[in-house]
């Protein structure tokens, strides 16, 4: 059941976070998490209650009221919009903390659950449904997980065009600001429904790291929404069952599996891993060493330096080429069939010609 | 008052508002660059990546040892910095999923280390706690000195580098034409804010840390337009609110320091919105209606300079229901009041009507005819 509240978050939040990735709006996320505390322990005192619908959309409306307090604050030009994120957020939560300090004595909601949340707890607190116990935590999340589905579904075509090209949707009317705003909605639902199960602020994790890893993979975007949900149920199941082996915060260790998978992306991803990028670096190098080769070599050829010129010693002392850097290039040239030696000189073969012709266009040759 | 006088002699009480000032000085001034430089929330980043640095400063210590806690913060802060620099570099994920990935995922491993050190159930932990909201009144006095030695140092660099971060801060792309190494300098002031948030974990901890980076330097940038005005400024705020918030927090049970002083600092930044002047809002607003009222003075002036100038008449009284068909609007009660207290125009009465009437003064011509930009009408004596 654990296992089942953190898929059930990470899905949610995998879904909604690859168009916030897209957007740009990553941070915001941030703001809404932490400020959502706000709204929690102001429903609760206005309420008593600590779950359930009406807590859940009280707190969202902090959530996107945070949104909303910022872009205000920023479009004062007073300070900048980094800036106005940074002190509505902190703000709002400072305000929480402190709320929760005073009703201390009487509140079962401690500053550290809402940081951390407690997902092994979802037990405590458990509803009827259909006859079987589930806890709260689990039904509100599968309730969250069917708005975000329709949601993302039902409009992916409009958020599709508003997340690529927001004028365009702007002049068909797709009223791209609505779905801003319905968007940063749908995540401080999510946020509020996932703070018992992760808390404030591993939440991020699960709307930022699963979807910037995806993104990392493809750039089709169905594709990307479904790799992020598959990253997100690997790190729910692998940090579940790492945290019950060394005995740590699972919810902790399921946010730093989310990261595990982000680190081995950003290493292997094959086109925009950093191993590809420097295999690729690598390669352009050396053939760019080719063409400076056959050039170099073209330019002497059958020309009475020719003897001296077409050697690799001349690679190393004219062209000022460390010894493996010019070996390389020879080794690299002989591959792709651009030059041969014969006589102990380094000579073009056609497809070196051809290469130099390229290079210097067919005039001179 | 004698208790007053008892609380602020008293040791503990002494090293704590030392400490939270200085603590909120240095947070203050390094803060100050990095609201100019838009990275407000890199500061957020930063602070959260100090989580795991704290564990394992913990950890290796043994227990709550400040020296090797603050060198854990800023090795891990820093490791997060250039994590976020690798990155933005080297993918195509923009800046604030750099931002939230790096923040999120280290503080995840913070709290996984969080965890081991409370099930080795080190007499310590619950201190360890503290670094999420910070305990001012856990500052002791040979933390001063550390504190004191880092603030020193940040303070010696920002003197050393003035002209080059004020340059990096405000015309990157100026200062590297000039040949000034940015990279190195960005890189210089980067570290600072982990320096920044390294000393400041203590009096807020890692979570609100941010606040106290931004809501100082955003607060004195209302009052200031130079650099040095708002860096001393930002100084100040970040010292007043974090010895604001040590003593409201010392003297009150069960709360933790840091969102004392996160909401002091953000009821000064709210203040300095406000009524900062030239920028605050109630400024602002104040100009805007000047303006309106300027406009609508000019306005009616001119409607009833024409009117003169249609009849040849300058006296020519206007009633104030042809105002308001040449107008569009009803002139405003108060716009001709304060034209006729200016001395613009005089209220006249033009028998057999009852209504009143307004005709331009001489001063009203000469100022209708240079709001005009026009020859003033030709006065016909009367």
């Amino acid at each position: 059941m654990i296992v089942l509240t953190g898929v059930l978050t990470g899905i949610s939040a995998a879904l909604l976070g690859s168009f916030l990735i897209l957007r740009g709006n990553a941070m915001l996320t941030d703001a809404i998490s932490h400020s959502i505390v706000f709204g929690i322990i102001v429903v609760w005192l206005l309420t008593g209650q600590t779950s359930g619908p009406v807590q859940v959309l009280g707190a969202a409306i902090t959530g996107v009221l945070t949104v909303i307090l910022s872009e205000l604050l920023a479009r004062s030009k007073l300070v900048k919009m980094d800036a106005a994120i940074g002190l509505v957020f902190p703000a709002l939560f400072a305000a929480g903390v402190i709320l929760i300090s005073i009703n201390a004595r009487n509140v079962h909601l401690d500053v550290d659950s809402v940081l951390l949340g407690e997902i092994g707890f979802v037990w405590l607190n458990t509803v009827a449904l259909f006859g079987v116990d589930v806890p709260v935590a689990v039904a509100t999340l599968g309730a969250v997980l069917v708005v975000n589905l329709t949601f993302v579904l039902v409009l992916w075509k409009e958020l599709k065009l508003a997340t690529f090209d927001a004028g365009l949707a702007a002049a068909l009317g797709f009223l791209p600001g609505v779905l801003h705003y319905a968007i940063l909605t749908l995540t401080s639902v999510t946020a509020v429904a996932a703070f018992d199960a992760v808390g404030a602020i591993l939440f991020i994790a699960f709307v930022v790291v699963p979807p910037a890893t995806a993104y990392l993979l493809t750039r089709r975007l169905w594709l990307m929404v479904m790799l992020a949900v598959g990253f997100a149920v690997a790190a729910v199941i692998s940090g579940y069952f790492l945290a019950l082996h060394w005995n740590v915060s699972i919810g902790g260790m399921m946010a730093s599996m989310t990261g595990v998978w982000f680190a081995l992306a950003l290493l292997f991803a094959p086109a925009q891993g950093l191993v590809a990028q420097a295999l690729r670096a690598r390669t352009e190098r050396l053939d760019h060493d080719c063409r400076a080769l056959v050039a170099h070599l073209f330019t002497h050829q059958d020309t009475p330096a020719m003897a001296e010129e077409n050697t690799l010693r001349a690679l190393v002392s004219h062209l000022r080429w460390t010894a493996p850097r010019a070996r390389a290039a020879v080794l690299r040239a002989h591959d792709r069939d651009l030059i041969e030696r014969r006589d102990g000189l380094l000579c073009l073969r056609p497809k070196g010609t051809a290469e130099v012709e390229a290079i210097f266009g067919r005039s001179n040759a | 008052m004698t208790a007053i006088i008892d609380l602020f002699s008293s040791d503990i009480v002494q090293t704590v508002l030392i400490g939270a000032a200085l603590l909120g000085a240095i947070s203050g001034m390094l803060g100050a660059f990095a609201v100019l430089r838009r990275q407000s929330l890199l500061g957020d980043a930063l602070s959260h990546a100090a989580l795991p640095g704290v564990c394992l400063g913990f950890l290796i210590a043994g227990g709550r040892d400040l020296g090797s806690v603050m060198v854990g913060a800023f090795a891990t802060g820093a490791l997060a910095a250039l994590v976020m620099m690798l990155i933005v570099r080297r993918t195509s994920l923009k800046t604030d999923a750099a931002l939230g990935i790096v923040l999120s995922v280290f503080f995840a491993v913070g709290i996984v280390l969080l965890t081991v050190i409370q099930t080795q159930g080190g007499s310590g932990s619950l201190g360890l706690m503290t670094f999420l909201f910070g305990q001012a009144a856990a500052i002791l006095r040979s933390d001063l000195w550390v504190m004191g030695g880092v603030g020193l140092v940040a303070l010696l660099l920002v003197l050393a580098f003035w002209k080059e971060f004020k340059l990096v801060s405000f015309d990157a792309a100026f200062a590297r034409a000039q040949g000034f190494p940015v990279t190195a300098l960005e890189a210089v002031l980067t570290v600072m804010v982990a320096l920044a948030i390294v000393v400041g974990l203590q009096l807020v901890g890692v979570v609100l840390m941010v606040a106290l980076l931004i809501a100082p330097a955003a607060a004195a940038r209302q009052w200031t337009n130079s650099l040095g005005g708002m860096v001393v400024l930002s100084a100040a705020i970040g010292a007043a609110s974090g010895a604001g918030g040590a003593l409201v927090s010392a003297t009150t049970r069960g709360l933790a320091t840091g969102p004392v002083v996160v909401l002091i600092a953000t009821g000064i930044v709210m203040v300095s919105l406000l009524i900062a002047p030239g920028r605050g809002l109630v400024w602002q607003a104040t100009a805007a209606r000047r303006a309106r009222a300027r406009i609508s003075d000019g306005r009616v002036l001119a409607t009833l300079q024409g009117f003169a100038q249609m009849h040849d008449d300058a006296g020519y009284p206007s009633e104030r229901g042809m105002l308001q068909v040449a107008l569009g609007v009803k002139p405003p009660a108060a716009t001709l009041a304060s034209l006729e207290s200016r001395g613009l125009i005089r209220s006249v009465t033009h028998p057999p009507e009852t209504t009143p009437h307004w005709e331009l003064t001489k001063a009203g011509h000469s100022e209708a005819a240079a709001l005009s930009g026009q020859p003033e009408t030709r006065q016909r004596t009367t």
